[in-house]
């Protein structure tokens, strides 16, 4: 896009006789293969609702979508505040999107305080264009015409591309309260723009109203339809981003929705939570569903007794999930370690956000990685993944629910903010029954049976579970021999130790090597865990098509770290991880090998495979963004 | 997967236990511990409801009296500290089949567990919980307790407890949702079996405080109520706790009590100068958190699928011309 265009902006009265024709638009459309477009408002005025629309009817015309919330960090910010800004981000692409990508391209925003955040975020790309909202220059409180005015002219003056729409006035025309239907006026002025199919956004606004009233889906679409006439004729430029017709049905939900899918799917029946950002989404659609599958969600009174409540149901023999994020996380470390020690099988959820202490509620952060393998006193092996795609949310749960069972080990899933509140489709999964958590073992015990009967090559052992004759016996957190009974022996102490971690390499020894994106040798292979994957195969696809050498790995599995890890890194000159925790720049003054700190996953690796891997990472609160990891990978390869 | 079967499963014993079948281990309290008497009742209790051991579950924290399950022939759990409480919450929802006790101290439940002793009463689960309180952390070597009177003498307290006792029974007759409360003392073993028994009958949180001597560590604390029987008050009811013919002439301090009358319940549970002993309220009809929750439908692969389909379909994109009315 040719962002240095100076603006041409309509004015901000139309003509009524030009909205008959308007739906015509004889406009040529330029083809792109991509674009970033964002909707901002105050929270409450709907962009949120139109920008998830937005990437559902482009999702539905075959184009890759990413979408991410825009959300701010206060509840009821005041209306027309800076920080208050609140809406959706959505990536369009001619193929899959796998990330939300670089800057913005093109913004609708109600006011221009909202677009102020973002400007000072660097959230839009130079010449970005801007559709905004004109009512404010008008405005009878002469301070908001000023700050109006004002902010214009200077995001004029800085290149971009501002265009002024008079949306309330228009909506104004067909409603009476515009606040009301705005988002669907530019929503459609989208569908204009990108050349999306008007009648597929019209059934996508049905939908979206799916549960109001006739008069509600009519009144949304004829403002869909009003703003799509007035874009083909108020707007001078129009994009096309060619689509591949999907041939299979494909799931939009974000992170949250996916994990709590796989919750259903996996047969769990008890999700224990207390509420916590960015989880909360997770526990509210579990809360709307689970009982229509018979599932129970119980929020406790806190986090440690969510995690106690779905200790006791796991130990009762249906394995339970606790969903949470970093505070709530650490709350519930003295109960995982419960857990491991009793070998009960349990499901943790967490969801990443900014840390330490209260941190960034909402922001991205792959913080916890750490915490989570060493986390609660001891020696307590658990099992750590972590999906590294919204469709990965989804069948990590039934994967974690079966490990759990299978080793009677805590699982530990690790998601962030950043999928917590992003959508990309992924094929729609097909139900297995082997999802599905078996019946509850009610057969006798055979006399004589332990209910820790080590297996000495795998640290596997039976479980009892209460209901079945003759297995009574007490699980302790205390050290105990195999047949629970407590015990201080030295030997038995460290019997037991050996078989709780020789279970982490029992699973290990099933887990596929990783594979690799790119060829199997090169200069530099950068290795990433999580959320980032997208965004760092992106980058590492971009820089090969340069020619450069270099490859990626993506563990899904943090522990135990699956087989063939170091034999892929031998292959390479360089290894370095991209992650989004913090590690000491080696260009500041007091830094250097003997003081750094690494980053998470280059620490694990570092210590495990004696390999001098680098770490490259940002703890800016936002995702990764593609051209800042090619920035960083260049440098690399540099030196 | 479902409650039919393992209810069924119960159905097919018919033989009757004897006490040995709910022994379990040589119990390593002191000698004159008031658990030991707590567990002969609870022992006897099981016996005589012919309660099946495997469908037994008891709970525990951390503390001297937490170690009860260890000595149960049943289903146990021995926790962390202060967290007996969710965890039989958990237990009592996934198999509400299961018989679920809870044993924990005064340190365990009315300290560090304070938090999940409020919000059990507010769940009401179906569960008996035994307050062990012998007013001192037992385990960890004489600490003050948040029962402990005031001026008791313990090592983080050598000049004296500095704070007024708290009250487990009108705190406990404070939260919304209660439904039965009693009081028993571990030296009339007859009345701590009946209230242990009415506590295991009643349906809901049944929450029995037991005063439990600790002679290691605060020997004399209970000799004022023990060595004058008029200093135990009798809380009786012919829908209650009835008190037989030689418990009433040996304890002649008596009042009668309907356990549904809140106000005289309070004021029964703050007497200072008399323990009262009995039932102090019984409200059968709060409703149990897992009744309210628990659809108690058979949970089918079916069910689940059809659940879970009816979910997709609302997040599906369907390829063009496939099948739009399904995106309902
Ligand atoms: C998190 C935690 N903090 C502290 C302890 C140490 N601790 C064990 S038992 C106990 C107090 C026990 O007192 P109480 O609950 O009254 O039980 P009792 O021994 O008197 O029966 C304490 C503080 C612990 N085990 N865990
Ligand atoms: S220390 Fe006290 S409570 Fe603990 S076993 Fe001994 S007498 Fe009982
Ligand atoms: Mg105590």
């Amino acid at each position: 896009m040719d962002a240095m265009t100076p603006a041409a902006q309509p004015t901000s009265a139309r003509p009524a006789e030009s909205r008959a024709d308007a739906a015509l638009g004889g406009k040529a459309a330029t083809t792109l293969k991509e674009h970033i477009v964002e909707i901002i408002s105050d929270s409450g005025e709907g962009a949120q609702r139109c920008g998830q629309s937005l990437g559902s009817i482009a999702a539905r015309m075959g184009n890759g979508i990413w979408t991410t919330e825009i959300i701010p960090a206060e509840i009821r910010p005041p209306a027309r505040s800076v920080a208050g800004a609140s809406g959706n981000r959505i990536r369009i692409g001619a193929g899959p999107v796998t990330n939300g990508g670089d800057e913005t391209d093109l913004v609708i925003a109600f006011n221009e305080q909202v677009l102020l955040g973002r400007v000072r975020g660097n959230q839009l790309k130079p010449g970005c264009t801007i559709l905004l909202e004109s009512m404010w220059r008008s405005s009878p409180d002469a301070k908001v015409a000023a700050s109006y005015i004002d902010t214009h002219d200077r995001l004029v003056k800085a290149g971009y591309r501002v265009y002024e729409v008079p949306l309330e006035a228009e909506c104004r025309r067909h409603v009476s309260d515009p606040r009301q239907g705005k988002n669907m006026f530019a929503l459609g002025m989208l569908c204009s723009i990108y050349s999306l199919d008007l009648q597929v956004a019209r059934e996508q606004v049905a939908l979206t109203f799916g549960k109001k009233d006739r008069g509600v889906i009519e009144q949304n679409v004829r403002l869909l339809e009003e703003g799509f006439k007035w874009a083909e004729a108020g707007l001078d430029f129009k994009y096309r981003i060619p689509a591949l017709r999907n041939t299979q049905p494909q799931i939009v939900v974000n992170g949250n929705t996916a994990l709590a899918l796989g919750a259903l799917a996996s047969g769990m029946e008890v999700c224990a939570m207390y509420p916590i950002t960015p989880a909360t989404s997770a526990s509210h659609y579990l809360s709307d569903v689970f009982e229509k599958v018979g599932g129970v969600v119980h929020q406790a009174e806190d986090e440690i007794a969510a995690c106690a409540f779905a200790i006791g149901a796991s130990y009762a023999g249906k394995c339970t999930v606790t969903i949470t994020s970093g505070p709530g996380y650490s709350l519930k470390q003295e109960a995982i370690g419960l857990a491991v020690m009793g070998e009960i099988p349990l499901v943790v959820v967490n969801v990443q956000r900014g840390g330490p202490s209260t941190g960034q509620p909402t922001k991205v952060e792959q913080g916890d990685l750490l915490t989570t393998l060493f986390g609660s006193h001891g020696d307590a092996p658990k099992v750590v993944m972590a999906p590294a795609t919204i469709e990965d949310c989804f069948y990590s749960v039934i994967t974690a629910r079966k490990i759990a069972e299978t080793f009677n080990m805590v699982v530990v899933i690790l998601s962030d903010a950043g999928l917590a509140t992003s959508q990309t489709p992924f094929p729609r999964p097909h139900f297995q029954e082997s999802w599905l958590a078996p019946p509850i073992d009610q057969s006798e015990v055979p006399e004589g049976a332990l209910p820790y009967a080590w297996n000495p090559s795998t640290g596997l052992a039976r479980r009892f579970i209460p209901g079945q004759p003759g297995g009574m016996h007490t699980v302790t957190g205390l050290a105990h021999d195999s047949a629970s009974h407590v015990a201080y022996d030295p030997e038995i102490n460290e019997a037991g130790i050996r078989a709780r971690s020789l279970k982490l390499a029992a699973l290990q020894k099933t887990l596929r090597p990783p594979p690799l994106f790119g060829d199997a040798e090169g200069d530099l292979l950068i290795v990433g865990w999580g959320s980032t994957k997208g965004t760092i195969e992106e980058a590492v696809g971009a820089l090969r098509e340069e020619g450069h050498k270099v490859s990626s790995m993506h563990l899904q599995f943090l522990q135990p770290m699956p087989p063939g890890i170091k034999e892929a890194m031998q292959r390479f000159r360089k290894v370095m991880t991209v992650e989004g925790n913090w590690c000491d720049r080696p260009e500041d003054e007091i830094i250097d090998e003997t003081n750094r700190r690494y980053s998470a996953l280059a620490m694990l690796l570092r210590a495990r495979y004696l390999i001098d891997v680098d770490c490259w990472s940002e703890v800016k609160g936002q995702p990764i963004k593609p051209s800042v990891v090619i920035r960083a990978i260049r440098a690399r390869l540099q030196h | 997967m479902n409650m039919a079967a393992t209810e069924c499963l119960l159905q097919l014993y018919e033989e009757r236990l004897q006490l040995e079948d709910y022994q379990s281990g040589v119990p390593r309290w002191c000698s004159g511990c008031g658990d030991n008497a707590i567990l002969a009742a609870v022992q006897r209790l099981c016996r005589d409801e012919g309660l099946r051991p495997e469908q037994t579950v008891f709970v525990s924290g951390i503390g001297c009296s937490s170690r009860f399950p260890h000595y149960m022939k049943t289903y146990g759990f021995h926790g962390i500290h202060g967290r007996a409480l969710p965890i039989a919450e958990g237990v009592k929802m996934a198999r509400p089949d299961l018989t679920v006790f809870v044993n924990t101290g005064d340190g365990d439940c009315c300290s560090i567990g304070a938090a999940h002793w409020i919000h059990a009463l507010r769940y009401n689960m179906n569960i008996t919980l035994f307050l062990h309180d012998n007013q001192i952390y037992g385990l960890t070597k004489k600490q003050v307790s948040p029962t402990s009177p005031i001026g008791t003498r313990s090592n983080t307290t050598p000049r004296g407890a500095y704070l007024e006792a708290l009250n487990p029974l009108t705190v406990t007759l404070g939260v919304q949702n209660v439904s039965f409360v009693a009081q028993a003392v571990d030296w009339i073993p007859e009345l701590l079996y009946d209230i242990v028994k009415a506590a295991y009958h009643h349906k809901g949180l049944s929450f029995v405080r037991i005063v439990q001597r600790c002679p290691e560590w605060l020997p004399k604390l209970m000799d004022p109520w023990m060595h004058d029987p008029q200093k135990v008050q009798l809380v009786h009811h012919e829908r209650a706790l009835r008190i037989s013919p030689a418990i009433a002439k040996v304890y002649k301090n008596h009042v009668e009590h309907d356990p549904l009358n809140m106000d005289r319940a309070r004021e029964i549970a703050s007497s200072t100068d008399v323990v009262p002993v009995g039932i102090l309220y019984q409200n059968p009809c709060v409703p149990c958190y897992e009744d309210i929750r628990r659809s108690g439908g058979l949970r089918s692969a079916d069910y689940v699928r059809r659940g879970l389909e009816g979910e997709f379909d609302k997040f599906t994109v369907w390829p063009e011309g496939a099948g739009e009315q399904q995106a309902a």
